[in-house]
């Protein structure tokens, strides 16, 4: 029997990594990329090209991006749908935010420890999320996504949480006497993490854990037949998700000076999880422009609906959220697998035929 | 005694509304295999739509089947224009086309009416009667009308061959075409039907919440966990579940205020009689996981 | 014209790939024609190429109207009555409901109690289990029930894909025996699709033998049964 299994499963991871092999390595001009990025405070910030203003912004595209790995690391890579990460989102949040204000620790301390109680707590909610799977599993993630503000409002945690008030922390100082901004300060630190948690999520993809969650998310059955234990590979999955989500969270929570219940609204899983079908899903660059897309979306909704208005002379005075849903709409409309899926495909028809 | 009445009493009050959008979500379910996330504010933007009529200066029962039947055009027409592209597609991108309409409605429901809180006249007449104590008249009305177009919905699709056909095209497509029904007009009609019983649980539920574009939000969210509970492939289960989540979800803000009276200790309030409903359901789904009413459905590999 | 079928160099595709190679054959008004071959031949493609069930090329007529490009319900609604690979039960229905459901197109109602009783006078068995739900009949009652949804249509032109599938021999001998008494005396011409050649010939006039998606040899049933060449190379029995 053991000998069944171990084969079982090496067919599995060589079947896949096959096809994983090719794509392997990280193409030079995107360390190129992160090079540059990494000196944007020195190039920007010094000459005043780029005001603190911007710098924030980036550092929410940054962390919107993470969250948008998160999420896809669960739907895109393991197939399990989520419509409540935001929750998630809220813990890693709370906990960095409670941990300085009410016990003044180290802001950079903070950031483990919310990761690891978010994964404790994605871990031990896909536990029994396993058994629900498609619909079932968005309602329970539907509806953790609706409990968590509550809980945060929860007259018993007002002590720690400050109720519908939230909590203010204020931002840190860069270390060392740097000659920089607050806010530029930060960014780098966002980007750091953001690349530390890119490459661990390219290597978890690859590894043996990846290919069995791609299995499980491509042929459940013949998963368990191979050996998988898609019970712990599913809630383990769960946790790391949760895990990512919830240093987003924290990050956010830094960068804002600010957490409330209402900054976690039932939006900002949706956010998550468009941001990782419109970047792309089962796809790491698609997370990047996934949480482009969450950022600068509703920026540009605005202005295109000003424009639009404008132009056409309406009777009614239009919301972006029109635009917006009818932007998501064109989208999955020319691009059904995502901003990336559809470059990956147009490149397949454009490039030469070696 | 009669305040656990009336608390059953508004509960099932409000559980005739969450059956409606439960059933709204099962008849669409069972033919594609997708939720409906924007069904709720289909039904709110139905509910504006009859505010209107009404503001206009239409009588009520008139307003009502009128918006019955734009709302029946609008669901039909969602079908045919928007899902029709996308009947391969991934189930993700449905589900964000859903949340594309969804935003697209709120956002028009608020641009042409504003945010701005409503009153919505109920249709019903006040006059009191032996159990008023217990039951207002306008729930009696949600109740009773409720019953209504389930009885009429079981009707049409037990007795008509429509329905029949409705029914076969959504069970079996490839062999509802070998008999010759147009299986694509029967999910563009299984929509238009949806989007009417939406619109009858809007206009029911708006004298309740006063009409705004945010209306409807936790509405669908009971819907759907009432759905799941009952069943999600079974529209009798979906019409009981919805009755159970309504039921459930004053039974747990009461049974936390007679706690809190009895030992001063606040534990379960109105904040989170929603979050302790949602874990209820979900607890049910995880022991049973094809609902009350539901059958397993035995897939061959 | 006294084709009821006729096929003209059809191809059909499953994606990209081609399952058939432009066939041609034909079925006279009131015969009983059968399509012979191994697995993966194309003989279920070329029944779903006639409904419109593939993507597919090629000349189609029924009765002397072209129907290739047409949706499948159109294609079933000039009186082809399809019975599928598999049954196509609607298992939640009752059995009465599946037979009242294939007479949607119909509206001559006196015509459908018609053929209602004749489909009883057929299969007595299923009148008995009238209001039982579908799913739960035996695999030859369904195949009973899935021919009798196709009687239901008022077919000229019944298309059977492996009614002998997974049943038993004497279950299968009674299929076959109320299938040519369906074509005598309702007058329903009949295209059988089948992998037990022996039965297929012994009931059909007409045989085409189809391999990887071409007709490699066709003739009447009887000469085509005393080909021992044919039949040991194809029919292998």
């Amino acid at each position: 029997m053991a000998t069944t299994m171990t084969t079982g499963t090496d067919t599995v991871d060589r079947a896949v990594s096959a096809r994983i092999d090719a794509r392997r390595g990280t193409p030079w001009w995107i360390w190129l990329g992160i090079a540059f990025a990494a000196l944007l405070p020195l190039i920007g910030g010094r000459t005043g090209l780029i005001s603190n203003f911007y710098f924030l912004q980036l550092s929410l595209m940054i962390v919107y991006s993470i969250a948008v790995l998160g999420l896809n690391l669960l739907t895109g890579f393991n197939g399990q749908i989520s419509l409540g990460h935001g929750a998630f989102f809220a813990v890693g949040a709370y906990v960095t935010a409670i941990l300085i204000d009410r016990y003044e620790m180290y802001y950079l301390a903070t950031l483990p420890i919310a990761m690891l109680a978010c994964f404790v707590v994605g871990y031990l909610f896909g536990r029994p999320a396993l058994r629900l799977e498609g619909h079932y599993l968005a309602l329970a993630t539907f509806a953790l996504a609706i409990a968590v503000p509550q809980f945060l409002k929860y007259r018993h945690f007002e002590p720690y949480t400050h109720g519908v008030q939230g909590i203010n922390i204020f931002k840190p100082d860069p270390p060392f006497g740097m000659p920089l901004s607050p806010d530029q300060w930060l960014y780098l630190v966002v980007l750091a993490c953001a690349v530390v948690m890119f490459i661990v999520a390219r290597n978890i993809v690859h590894s043996r854990m990846g290919r069995a969650m791609m299995a499980i998310r491509d042929q459940p059955l013949a998963a368990d037949t191979m050996g998988i234990n898609s019970a712990r590979t599913k809630s383990i999955t769960f946790g790391i998700s949760a895990l990512y989500v919830g240093l987003a969270g924290a990050l956010h929570a830094i960068i804002f000076e600010f957490v409330s219940p209402d900054s976690f609204r039932f939006e900002l899983s949706i956010a998550i999880l468009v941001g990782a079908v419109i970047g792309g899903i089962a796809t790491l660059s698609g997370a990047v422009i996934g949480g482009f897309f969450v950022q600068f979306i509703e920026k540009y909704a605005d202005a295109a609906t000003k424009w639009v208005t404008q132009i056409v002379h309406l009777p009614i005075e239009l919301e972006p959220w029109t635009i917006y849903g009818i932007v998501l709409i064109l989208l999955m409309y020319t691009m059904p697998m995502g901003v990336a899926g559809g470059f990956a495909s147009l490149w397949r028809k454009i490039r030469p035929p070696n | 005694m009669e305040q656990l009445l009336q608390q059953v009493a508004s509960g099932l009050a409000n559980g005739a509304i969450y059956a409606l959008v439960a059933l709204a979500l099962v008849m669409i379910f069972v033919s594609t295999n997708h939720i409906n996330f924007a069904q709720g504010e289909m039904a709110m933007f139905s509910a504006f739509i009859c505010w209107q009529l009404i503001h206009w200066g239409y009588p009520f029962w008139i307003a009502l089947p009128a918006t019955m039947l734009f709302s029946f055009v609008i669901g039909v027409l969602i079908e045919r224009i928007i899902l029709r592209p996308l009947h391969t597609a991934p189930l993700l991108s449905v589900v964000v086309v859903f949340i594309g309409l969804l935003a697209i409605f709120h956002s028009l429901a608020g641009a042409i009416w504003t945010h701005t809180v409503k009153p919505f006249p109920s249709p019903f007449p006040n006059f009191s009667f032996a159990g008023s104590g217990i039951i207002g008249p306008h729930q009696i009305g949600m109740i009773l009308v409720a019953v209504l177009i389930l009885a009429l919905l079981f009707c049409f699709f037990r007795f008509t061959p429509l329905g029949l056909a409705m029914r076969a095209a959504a069970l079996n497509p490839t062999s509802a075409r070998l008999v010759g029904i147009n299986v694509d007009w029967m999910l563009a009609l299984g929509w238009g039907l949806a989007a009417t019983v939406g619109s009858v649980a809007g206009v029911l539920v708006a004298p309740v919440v006063y009409l705004e574009p945010n209306m409807m939000a936790g509405i669908l969210l009971y819907g759907f966990a009432g759905a799941l509970v009952g069943g999600i492939s079974s529209p009798g289960g979906a019409v009981a579940g919805g009755f159970i989540v309504g039921v459930l979800e004053n039974m747990v803000a009461y049974l936390g205020y007679m706690l809190e009276r009895a030992t001063g200790f606040y534990l379960i309030g109105n904040g989170e009689k929603l979050t302790v409903a949602l874990l209820m359901v979900i607890t049910v789904l995880t022991l049973k996981p094809s609902g009350l009413f539901g059958h397993v459905t035995v897939k061959r590999v | 014209m006294s084709n009821i079928l006729e096929v003209e160099n059809l191809k059909a595709y499953y994606g990209a790939s081609q399952a058939l190679h432009g066939i041609t054959f034909s079925l006279v008004k009131g015969g009983i024609t059968t399509l012979l071959g191994a697995n993966g031949a194309g003989k279920t493609t070329t029944l779903r190429a006639i409904c419109g069930m593939v993507r597919a090329e090629g000349f189609v007529a029924i009765d002397g109207e072209p129907v290739t490009g047409k949706a499948t319900e159109a294609v079933v609604r000039l009186g082809v009555g399809h019975v599928p690979e598999g049954r196509g039960t609607f298992t939640e229905l009752s059995v009465e409901e599946n037979l009242r459901v294939a007479a949607y197109t119909r509206r001559d109602k006196a015509a459908v109690a018609r053929d209602l009783e004749m489909v009883f006078t057929y299969f007595p068995r299923l009148k008995e289990r009238m209001a039982q739900q579908a799913g739960t009949l035996s695999g030859g009652e369904q195949q009973m029930l899935a021919i009798s949804r196709a009687l239901m249509l008022g077919p000229r032109l019944m298309l059977l894909d492996e009614p002998s599938f997974g049943l038993a021999p004497l279950i299968v001998q009674e299929i076959f025996r109320i299938m040519r008494r369906i074509n005598e005396e309702a007058k329903v011409s009949m295209l059988l699709v089948e992998q037990n050649a022996a039965l297929a010939l012994d009931l059909a006039d007409h045989a085409y033998v189809l391999e990887t998606g071409r007709v490699v040899m066709s003739g009447t049933s009887a000469v085509v049964k005393s080909d021992e060449q044919i039949r040991k190379s194809y029919l292998g029995y």
